[in-house]
């Protein structure tokens, strides 16, 4: 078990005031100067070996991607740091608890992260719905205005670096990263088309590095206590510390951080105190918010949660949101609902989307009620595959996903319940 | 110059070419419906997917992927098969497939690709999504539930026409293509939208439910409507032109055209002459030929005659009326009807020399009398692209509304005599820099001063590549202009030389902007197609063939010479114009020396050689600026009052009629026929 | 998607609005949001200022707020940007009102998550309550969306009304709430299961005890 001492977001659940000087006292803001001291190429070594892979769901190495950044500007333009606290993918509340609780961390961080990249300024771009969270996040960063560390020589390091916060306004596509690049330009969240990377050409054409909140965030104290120590918590390829947030059907949902790789049953039975109504009693799984396969109990009771072990049971560790449920659950509708969502979040850009999950959940519902055809699961099935791999961005494979783990693993429910219903209507 | 392989075929690609352009050059075709040659790249239909290696394990959208060393691309795997198979099918499945109801049918993208491309049959089985029609003016019938969501005609609005009023509404399936609150979009470009629509979502208004497209005969021709002589394919049945469409010349129009140009020909089936008319008792009566010749030969001309021309007219009717009119020893010809009297006599003086292509890279232009937009719509496109470059672009002359962002320096031509420092200083330090006249300026003496600007500026200059730049241009508003100059229809003193000579008979070839009073008593003949101003002023009206009902050769205000063929036949006891003038010399007793078309044509290429070859006439060099040319001050007036209504045939097109109340007069006539 | 049409163009929406111009307060904030976007880039400042005029909007009307057309435009003006672009924009994003809500724009979150934990019963509290989605009630004081995943999974189900999250609710609950609302109260935000902070697991946490108390420094046992 992760001891307390090696918990990054230690006022997690906001016991303790957000502000300046009580995120001092616990130990943020400690010396910074000193960190960035260290130099730009320095800090992103030292994140590069301490193995954190980005917390925001793909799991990219950070320190890479931070060093993909120019190190001498091109015709004259600024870097910039766009930190991705859009967070709404269902079962994600983790920046929440960051934005609102520990704020500090994540301005520290920015200012960290965008020295070592060599960005002038951060954008922090905080889902719309996150009101009360963006008020403390303003509130926050002017207090770092005023004490000095941002803004013109940041922490007394001769480093010039500006934080801005920008509220998007409802629409889950904005935490893809060019589209929340197109929101803080001002027009639609729709994704652009890659190549350009935003490391060439990302915010105001310049080059850019979106990063989430906890990536972010845990940066300044992988610096404090040296790679080495983030390297050794989990598994190897899965370093570090993470949040995971249970939702769903356990008997204490919760937002909880802890080593990366734990297993399933002992993240539910230490924090979440178990499973509601007993192990026997959990159905499936969703580990990584709404976008990854689900996975049955069998699979992930005793699987380590990282991404090489949800990966293996054909899933994905995503942002580590955990949505349990367990056998009352209707599964057909919950991933129905699930199909909804993307739906309604399409940016309707290109068609395999846009046109592809109206359909698909269209299907879902019918396959909830039993209205349909068995011959309708492949078609389904293939239809989920003509939009994966086929869209401009990943809400397409998001939006596939969740549709094939439910063929995949509960094929007899929904045919059990076609054939009920063809039953009932002869009856 | 990378080199990639396309289905083994291994070919070099321009750099910074696209996948889709490699797999072109290699000759496959890739479908596609977002992607336009002169559009910003969107990636957003999907369609062109194409398997790449190296690259991920999922097919990538061709229009956007840029080509690059060593790149092997397969368009025709089962990968990309089944990619093509299901965006096919996406794009159907809220689609109405109301085909036999739809005017797009027959040359339909999304018919013909779903014929190559599709798998036959949908599985969808749910409802189809309905979308309102949506009101984007008199030219622009929508069907919205019919869009694909290529936006095609957003890009347009915003990057070519430089109007911003179309957009994308909501999002996801809910995603809508309108104009800005469903009003009329506002622009002279904005008929392009519908040969942009790939499916039938935004079709022709004016031309709804006139024909199929298998139905019509296809004639190339060229546009009449402005000087700018866009190329484009007429469209006709029996003996009805149903419509315009441009065609593609990347040195005229690019693939865009007018308003004007495009619709107004359902004018030319209204208010034509199709009869002589003769005039008895101070009113026209309707006479026979011979009734009408009479009339002519018994007023006994002599070499009292005179020939005007009109806007519209061929330089074949011009060569003819001259030969006419020369037969009979005069020499009275003019085509400026309005009274310009600019010098003529150094063509290179009155052309747009950078050419169309070559002001899209002016990196400074001073634009002079002239509201481009309305007299030169395609021309300003080009000014847009150029602005959009960096150009500086500066105006003499009343505000209008610009489409890239320009300074204006005051409406009176004096102005040019005391240029501020600061557009001086840019004129003088660009690389390219270019003049643009309009007809605006002409009229208030601005062209002397102007080529000494010219020569103080260095327009004329060779780049540092050593291509030969010349930044002077006159930019004139009728299509028969540059070439009733080269066939020399320009006297020293303008149409005030004419009327000075009181001639017994004056020919007015559809000239319908003169101010007739000045001939009061000239025996005024019309040879022309449409009962409008000329016709009325006139003693005998001699039918004669639009533009469309002939063949004929028209030389652009860039000089370059275009032909455009005959399309349909004129209507009732109307005739070529060549005809007309042929019998005339009978009638009057001379000899034009020519009896076909074939023997005007080659009459007149031996006399101006540049008007046999199609192409740019080369005018040699501009005239020595005169010392003293200073502008005198002036206020300047646009010539152009009503964008859609500047000649006959448009007069007579209710289409341009109900542009021109709805969109410059703002009456409400939207949808009233609904 | 009708329900998100924007409210019609008419004379009395132009007679209404028309005339719409910054608040002293909204007028001084401006020039400060703008100034976040490098120079020339003000464009960027298209979202929080139809933000900032759909509360304006809201204070004038007592309501959450909404977005007219002539307000629209008004920001279109602002920022020098052609109507139809802002427009887009405001049909993207679902915070923005298109056409008029009531005084409380009850959001009731119905992904998932929350629905794994009893949304439905969220719902069925409202609808017996006379709201219907897409509606202002008949009294004026409550407009009812089902919202997507607001982010509170692990204190699901929740409701955002106006500004404030409501968390950890049961139908019993959350009817006080907007029997509180109703009458002018503020009910206390966050979440509502007894004897709970925020998201720590409920009954205390099980991490970070010493936290509770004091605002602990770790680094001493690094």
């Amino acid at each position: 078990m992760l001891a307390d001492k090696d918990r990054i977001f230690t006022n997690l659940y906001g016991y303790q005031p957000w502000g300046l000087k009580a995120a001092q006292a616990r130990g943020d803001w400690d010396d910074t100067k000193a960190l960035l001291a260290r130099g730009q190429d320095n800090i992103i070594q030292e994140i590069k070996d301490s193995g954190l892979r980005g917390r925001g769901g793909a799991g990219f190495p950070t320190g890479m991607k931070w060093s993909f950044m120019p190190k001498e500007p091109k015709d004259g333009r600024p870097s910039f740091l766009v930190i991705n606290a859009d967070e709404s993918e269902p079962g994600s509340c983790k920046d929440r608890e960051i934005l609102r609780h520990d704020p500090h961390k994540l301005i520290e961080g920015a200012l960290v992260a965008g020295f070592a990249m060599r960005a002038r300024a951060a954008y922090i771009y905080i889902r719309g719905e996150y009101i009360r969270e963006a008020e403390t996040m303003f509130a926050a960063v002017a207090e770092a205005y005023d004490a000095g560390l941002i803004g013109k020589n940041a922490c007394g390091s001769g480093y010039d670096f500006d934080v801005f916060v920008h509220r998007g306004a409802g629409a889950y596509i904005c935490g893809e990263e060019t589209a929340m690049i197109e929101s803080l330009e001002g027009k639609k969240g729709q994704p652009r088309l890659k190549p350009p990377f935003p490391a060439g050409a990302g915010l105001y054409g310049c080059p850019t590095t979106v990063n989430n909140v906890e990536s972010i965030a845990v940066a300044p104290t992988i610096l404090r206590r040296g790679a080495e120590w983030f390297a050794a918590i989990g598994r190897k390829g899965n370093e570090g510390t993470k949040l995971f947030q249970i939702s769903g059907h356990v008997e204490k949902p919760c937002v909880v951080e802890d080593a990366m790789s734990v297993t399933f049953r002992e993240l539910i039975e230490k924090h979440c105190g178990g499973i509601r109504g007993g192990w026997d009693n959990l159905l499936a799984v969703i580990p990584g918010g709404s976008s990854v396969p689900l996975v049955p109990a069998a699979e992930i009771i005793d699987c380590p949660m990282d991404f090489d072990g949800l990966k293996a049971v054909g899933s994905g560790l995503g942002t580590a949101a955990i949505i349990v449920m367990d056998k009352s659950t209707d599964i057909v509708r919950a991933i129905s609902r699930i199909s909804y969502f993307y739906k309604h979040e399409s940016c309707g850009q290109c068609t395999p989307c846009r046109e592809g999950t109206g359909w698909m959940w269209r299907v879902m519902e019918r396959l909830r009620t039993g209205d349909a055809d068995v011959s309708e699961i492949d078609m389904l099935y293939e239809v989920t595959k003509q939009v994966e791999g086929h869209t401009i961005c990943a809400l397409g494979d998001a939006a596939a996903w969740p549709i094939q783990g439910l063929i995949k693993h509960f094929r007899p429910e929904i045919e059990r319940r076609i054939a009920e219903n063809v039953r009932e209507a002869a009856e | 110059m990378p080199k990639v392989t396309v289905d083994g075929i291994e070919i070099d690609v321009p750099t910074g070419a696209t996948v889709l352009q490699a797999c072109e050059l290699a000759g496959k075709e890739i479908p596609r419906f977002c992607y336009h040659e002169r559009l910003s790249i969107a990636g957003n239909c999907r369609m062109c997917l194409v398997e790449v290696k190296p690259g991920p394990p999922k097919p990538q959208a061709s229009c956007a992927l840029p080509a690059a060393e060593g790149q092997a691309i397969f368009t025709a795997t089962p990968m990309v098969q089944k990619a093509r198979e299901g965006v096919m099918e996406f794009l159907l499945i809220n689609h109405p497939l109301d085909c036999p109801i739809c005017d797009q049918g027959g040359e339909c993208d999304l018919q013909d690709q779903a014929m190559a491309y599709g798998r036959g049959a949908s599985r969808y089985d749910e409802n189809k999504r309905a979308v309102t029609e949506k009101y984007m003016g008199p030219l622009i019938k929508t069907a919205m539930t019919r869009c694909i969501h290529c936006t095609r005609c957003v890009r347009f609005s915003e990057e070519i026409a430089g109007v911003d009023e179309i957009g994308a509404l909501y999002r996801g399936e809910a995603m809508q293509i309108t104009s800005y609150l469903e009003k009329a979009v506002q622009h002279e470009l904005s008929a392009n939208v519908v040969d942009l629509c790939p499916v039938g979502a935004l079709t022709s208004k004016p031309y709804a439910f006139e024909a199929r497209p298998w139905e019509l005969k296809k004639t190339l021709s060229i546009d009449v409507s402005d000087a700018v002589g866009s190329n484009i394919r007429i469209d006709s049945r029996g003996r009805e032109v149903l419509r315009a469409l441009p065609r593609i010349n990347d040195d005229v129009n690019e693939e865009w055209l007018s308003d004007k140009g495009r619709h107004c020909v359902d004018g030319l089936t209204r208010r034509r002459l199709d009869r002589p008319w003769i005039r008895q008792k101070g009113k026209l009566v309707e006479a026979t030929w011979d009734e009408a010749f009479g009339v002519i030969a018994k007023a006994k001309p002599g070499a009292s005659i005179a020939a005007v021309a009109g806007d519209l007219v061929d330089c074949e009717t011009l060569f003819a009326a001259k030969k006419l009119v020369g037969a009979l020893g005069s020499t009275l010809l003019e085509g400026r009807q309005t009274g310009l009297d600019y010098d003529a006599t150094n063509l290179a003086a009155v052309n747009f020399n950078s050419t169309f292509a070559g002001i899209e890279t002016a990196d400074a232009i001073l634009i002079v009398g002239s509201m481009v937009r309305w007299e030169a719509p395609l021309i300003n496109v080009r000014l847009r692209k150029a602005a959009k470059r960096g150009a500086k672009v500066f105006v003499v002359g009343p505000h209008w509304e610009t489409t890239f962002a320009a300074e204006f320096l005051g409406d009176d031509v004096g102005v040019l005599g005391d240029l501020p420092e600061h557009v001086s200083e840019a004129m003088a330090s660009a690389r390219r820099p270019a003049v643009i006249l309009g007809g605006g300026g002409l009229a208030k003496g601005a062209l002397a001063p102007l080529l000494a600007l010219a020569s103080e500026w260095n327009l004329v200059r060779e780049l540092e590549d050593g291509a030969k730049w010349n930044g002077f241009n006159v930019l004139h508003m009728a299509a028969s202009r540059m070439g009733g100059l080269m066939l020399g229809y320009a006297k020293k003193g303008g149409i005030a030389d004419i009327a000075k000579a009181s001639p017994k008979v004056v020919l007015a070839l559809g000239a319908d902007e003169v101010d007739w009073s000045a001939f009061g008593s000239s025996l005024k003949v019309y040879i022309g197609h449409h009962g409008d101003k000329g016709a009325h002023a006139a003693d005998v009206i001699l039918p004669g063939a639009a533009w469309t009902e002939k063949a004929g050769t028209f030389v652009n205000t860039e000089g370059r010479v275009q032909f455009a063929e005959k399309a349909v036949f004129a209507p009732g006891d109307a005739r070529e114009d060549w005809t007309i003038l042929r019998a005339l010399a009978d009638a009057l007793g001379v000899s034009v020396g020519f009896d076909t078309f074939e023997a005007l044509r080659a009459a007149m290429v031996a006399e101006v050689p540049a008007l046999g070859r199609e192409g740019l006439a080369n005018y040699g060099a501009l005239p020595k600026p005169k010392k003293a040319a200073k502008a005198k001050a002036a206020q300047i007036g646009y010539p152009i009052k009503d964008f859609y209504l500047t000649n006959a045939i448009c007069r007579a097109s209710p289409t341009m009629q109900r542009c021109s109340a709805e969109l410059l007069h703002g009456e409400d006539l939207a949808e009233a026929a609904e | 998607m009708a329900d998100r049409a924007p409210a019609p163009d008419t004379p009395e929406l132009r007679a209404r609005w028309g005339d719409f111009a910054w608040t002293e307060a909204n007028a001084a904030e401006v020039p400060k949001i703008v100034a976040r976007y490098p120079p020339g880039r003000q464009r960027s400042a298209v979202m929080p200022l139809l933000d900032l005029a759909q509360r304006q909007v809201g204070a004038e009307t007592n309501t959450q707020g909404w977005l007219p057309i002539p307000v629209i435009e008004f920001v279109a003006r602002e920022l020098g940007m052609p109507a139809i672009r802002v427009l887009e924009v405001a049909s993207f994003y679902t915070m923005y009102n298109l056409s008029p809500v009531g005084r409380f724009h009850v959001q009731v979150c119905g992904t998932t998550p929350c629905m794994l934990r009893g949304s439905d019963d969220i719902l069925a509290a409202c609808t017996k309550r006379g709201m219907s989605k897409g509606h202002i009630s008949d009294d004026g004081l409550w407009s009812l969306t089902e919202v997507e995943c607001m982010g509170n999974c692990a204190s699901a189900p929740m409701v955002q009304i106006n500004d404030d999250n409501y968390e950890d609710l049961t139908a019993e609950t959350f009817d006080k709430i907007l029997d509180g609302l109703a009458v002018g109260g503020r009910p206390k935000p966050g979440t509502q299961a007894p004897g709970r902070h925020t998201v720590e697991p409920l009954g205390g946490p099980t991490t970070l005890r010493e936290m509770v108390s004091a605002n602990h420094d770790y680094r001493g046992e690094w």
